[in-house]
């Protein structure tokens, strides 16, 4: 029976049995319902074996919301084990294993799905393409995303979660402090999901760079499409990084090597150097494209141009840039000595004039505008201030001397939670608004999308405020309780109200998207919102290959130009199309991956060395295979077009 | 109106936050932690001017150019940017950054050596933690005491600090920022007290289980106070011997115990040669075994 004793959780409670039997009815409940619904051919024809980035794009976006909630029960948790001193909600090895968890979950298999949905969506839009520049490639990208999150996320009811924090610092991480395999699904599930991360950013370069709409120069293009070629080349650069350093924490716990350890030459500190050397510019890829969003919504809803287009592309190339510069002030307190602070110190500070010049242009923005208060202009209008509250106490936390009063507090927590709420959740819900008629066909409804705004900004200030003070006080991160005595619990009891009011905003989320597929009309033309860049110029929802006939573009509005200044967009008759074929090969490959992630993690070598030989071979069938694609015909375009309410000239 | 008292509660909230709740980093008891006060709060009230600045140019578009106060026909125009509002937009923060790198410079070189203005030779303590744990040598006076710190008033304090386990960070807030104690390097925090009191301290740096317990008591005294007690350590306490300090090495939470002697004799530091990056082998193996030896006597 040893074999199967790693199998099972070190510390389980009923909390984790109860979510045993709840995955355990929700698989079965899945099962049956594909069979009795007889769906699981249209499962296997539609979307698991998909190529089109705009199912790729819902899919991502599902499996973002779905994290989303994964990583908000956590958060719940941690708050409400914290809300009063000495709770016993949880102990100390559960919520270790929870904040380890939240960390991962959100910016990992939340945050990042829900940037590279709205990039696959909407960048070949914007751009005018008909797909990205390698569709299979896209959808290997998508599968090992998918299957790194969902290896990530059995971990808690099969062997034991990652205990050691989303930094995973050694040699808290390392097999002797770590005994359960929580940390080799970390290296192993992210490795997996990361490297779908990196096929991402070669195809988005690729395609933003090769497959622009005649006309579209390269300061032509929309925000948002310029905010994802810089976090794609962000990506490529910061990524093998992760995968090195990943890679070298897998051999110290599975094959004895000794790069983090403290004895025989490994260096503990080597570690949190390479984490951070991709972990700083990672918070940069999350927060461009939320930046892109912001620059689409506000210039459509101020019904003006975005004020200062060069130097918002400027800015965000110098951010990308200083954003190698900065890892050092995740751990000013290492005692490197004063000139490396001082120094890194210095870069630091610098970031807030590149983001400062980008809120500046986006208050121009509104000035002299139309300004409409739509659902996802409120959350961009939302994002300002407390981003501002947020980015300002990062320039606090950037002093390294006063940061040594920071580090690892309540403070930091602060801080962080306020630029990556507004900074990406806030635009991930507004571009999820903005961008839903044209993924669905209809709109989210205003009302309820308002309140939900109000619920998340008010919980967002009042879970996260008080932990300034708190912080300032002595609260450390990461302690499981706290005595009465330390006064932090009424802090904490407010970050708890702020929390709820947060899960509720969340929870209205999903109730707005039932309600508005319920009741929302389905006939809202192409353009509900009177935008202005191309992704709008052709139907809602888009047909397979978005445009009849690619559009022609003079300047980075080329919507705007065809409604106000008689641009013709679509010019000369349809043409034959020609469109990638559908390919199971990626969702296949990927469930091997997943196979062998698993094998990997218990060290099941047999299993491990079959399923790589399966991944080999999976690649060298797409070397040796012909596959040209298909043609749509004029006809069919025309019939298309027809249902779609006539054609777009 | 509006704005006014936007900005009164503003300033109120600041105000009372800042000296009404007595928060321990901004209730300083020695130099240190007072020049890290002093820049927590000068750059909070920098950001404070940036933020009411963003605020109101807010507040004034959404007022002024809402679609509700403009008439129907009211076409936006096309404004490219503009040279100087963006040079002007570039400029102050600009400014802002280099005052607040030439104090945060000029800091840095403060907190990381010796406080100035003391007569007396800084006191040295060997912080080391091990799960979860502090354990203070004071090899000038030849004791050891466990999740406890005695200290004199009036005098820098140099300790330094290394771990037996996991990296864990040593953090007296009213006296100075924290610093990360490792195995395999001993790293130098200098502080200091003025004030006689006792004081929090803990390790702020995640170390598993029972990380929140990770805590000790900090009493600092006058001198001769501090004489006394380390007098009164020689006299009663036990003699820390290898075996027992292994003991306490043990994963778990001990109380606060005192010991004759320090374990940095039988168990040195990982400084100089016995630093965890000294590939000469042989070296180490030499050091080893004088350590033993040492041990035996």
């Amino acid at each position: 029976m040893e074999f199967f004793d790693r199998f099972a959780i070190p510390h389980p409670s009923p909390l984790i049995y109860a979510s045993m039997v709840a995955i355990g009815l929700t698989v079965i409940a899945i099962i049956a319902g594909l069979t009795y619904f007889k769906k699981w051919g249209y499962l296997w024809r539609e979307w698991l074996t998909t190529v089109d980035h705009k199912r790729i794009g819902i899919m991502y976006l599902l499996s973002a919301l779905l994290m989303l909630f994964r990583g908000g029960a956590d958060a719940i948790m941690m708050r409400a084990q914290l809300s009063v001193p000495e709770n016993t909600l949880l102990d100390a090895q559960h919520y270790n294993e929870i904040f380890t968890t939240h960390g991962v979950v959100m910016i990992i298999f939340m945050a990042m799905p829900f940037i590279m949905a709205l990039m696959n969506f909407v960048v070949p839009l914007q751009i005018g393409a008909r797909d990205v520049a390698f569709p299979r490639l896209n959808a290997l990208s998508f599968w090992l995303f998918f299957m790194g999150a969902m290896l990530f996320n059995i971990s808690f009811v099969i062997g034991g979660s990652p205990d050691a924090g989303w930094t995973s610092y050694f040699p808290l991480a390392g097999n002797e402090l770590s005994t359960s395999v929580g940390t080799n699904y970390y290296m192993i599930a992210i490795q997996i999901a990361g490297l779908g991360t990196l096929m991402t950013g070669i195809n988005f370069i690729v395609t933003i760079f090769k497959m622009r709409a005649p006309g579209m120069t390269l300061m032509k293009m929309p925000m948002f499409t310029w905010s994802a070629l810089i976090t794609n080349i962000i990506i490529v650069f910061a990524f093998p990084v992760l995968t090195v350093a990943l890679a070298m924490g897998t051999m110290d716990r599975l094959f004895g090597t000794h790069f983090f350890a403290t004895t025989n030459g490994g260096m503990d500190m080597l570690w949190a150097n390479l984490f951070w050397v991709w972990g700083h510019p990672e918070v940069y890829i999350l927060i461009l494209p939320a930046f892109g969003i912001y620059s689409e919504v506000i210039s459509a809803f101020a019904r003006r141009n975005l004020y200062g287009y060069k130097s918002m592309v400027g800015s965000m190339v110098i951010i990308s840039l200083l954003s190698f510069f900065v890892w050092v002030h995740h751990f000013f307190t290492m005692g490197q000595g004063a000139l490396t602070n001082s120094i890194f110190s210095i870069t630091t500070m610098a970031i807030a004039v590149p983001t400062g010049i980008k809120i500046f242009n986006w208050l121009f923005t509104l000035w002299k505008g139309k300004i409409e208060v739509t659902v996802p202009m409120l959350y961009s209008l939302g994002f300002i201030p407390i981003f501002t509250i947020g980015g300002v106490t990062g320039v606090m936390l950037g002093m390294s001397a006063a940061d040594y009063q920071y580090h690892n507090t309540m403070f930091l927590v602060a801080h962080f939670h306020l630029v990556i709420i507004p900074g990406v959740v806030f635009a991930m819900i507004a571009g999820l608004t903005y961008w839903w008629p044209k993924m669905f066909g209809f709109m989210l409804n205003e009302r309820i999308g308002k309140w939900t705004f109000w619920f998340i900004a008010i919980g967002t200030c009042v879970a996260f405020f008080p932990m300034f003070i708190s912080g300032l006080d002595g609260q450390a991160r990461r302690m499981y309780t706290y005595s009465e005595s330390t006064g932090f619990g009424i802090w904490n009891m407010l970050s708890f109200f702020g929390a709820i009011l947060l899960a509720i905003g969340f929870a209205l989320i999903v109730y707005n998207i039932y309600y508005s597929i319920r009741y929302a009309s389905r006939d809202i033309g192409d353009d509900p919102w009177n935008a202005r860049s191309l992704e709008w110029a052709t139907h809602n929802p888009v047909p397979d290959y978005n445009f009849a006939i690619t559009p022609e573009v003079s300047s980075s509005e080329g919507l705007w130009d065809a409604k106000k200044r008689g641009h013709t967009l679509f010019k000369g008759p349809y043409k034959e199309i020609h469109m990638p074929s559908n390919s199971g090969v990626p969702f296949i490959m990927s469930a091997i991956f997943f196979v062998f992630g698993f094998a990997m993690i218990f060290s099941m070598w047999i299993v491990a060395i079959i399923s790589a030989i399966g991944i080999f071979a999976c690649m060298a069938h797409r070397s040796f295979e012909q596959d040209h694609g298909y043609h749509i015909s004029v006809d069919e375009i025309k019939q298309t077009e027809a249902k779609f309410g006539g054609a777009k000239e | 109106m509006k704005l006014k008292w936007a900005f009164l509660s503003l300033s109120f909230f600041v105000v009372t936050l800042l000296s009404g709740c007595n928060l321990l980093v901004l209730d300083p008891k020695g130099p240190q932690a007072e020049r890290q006060a002093h820049d927590i709060i000068l750059s909070a009230s920098i950001m404070l001017f940036i933020v009411i600045t963003v605020f109101s140019l807010l507040i004034y578009m959404l007022i002024k150019y809402r679609a509700s106060k403009q008439s129907e026909d009211y076409e936006p125009p096309y404004i490219e940017g503009n040279k100087w509002v963006e040079s002007i937009v570039i400029g102050i923060p600009v400014l802002i950054i280099v005052v607040l790198s030439i104090v945060s410079v000029r800091s840095n070189y403060i907190v990381e050596s010796a406080p100035e203005g003391y007569e007396e030779e800084p006191l040295v303590v060997y912080a080391s933690s091990s799960d979860w744990k502090w354990h203070f040598s004071y090899p000038e006076q030849d004791i050891e005491t466990v999740n406890y710190l005695y200290i004199p008033t009036n005098r820098p304090l140099e300790f330094k600090l290394y771990s037996h386990g996991s990296i864990t960070s040593f953090w007296i807030p009213q006296l100075g920022g924290q610093k990360y104690a490792m195995s395999d390097m001993v790293t130098t925090l200098h502080l200091a007290a003025d004030e006689p009191g006792e004081y929090m301290g803990r390790n702020a740096n995640f170390n598993g289980k029972g990380f929140a317990e990770n805590t000790f008591n900090v009493k600092a005294m006058p001198q001769a106070d501090f004489e006394d007690w380390v007098e009164e350590v020689k006299e009663t306490a036990e003699p820390i011997t290898e075996d027992k300090f292994q003991e306490l090495l043990e994963p778990g939470h001990l109380g606060q115990l005192t010991f004759n002697g320090t374990h940095l004799e039988f168990s040195p530091a990982p400084e100089g040669e016995n630093g965890g990056h000294q590939h000469g082998n042989s070296e180490h193996d030499k050091n080893q075994h004088s350590s033993e030896e040492a041990s035996e006597h």
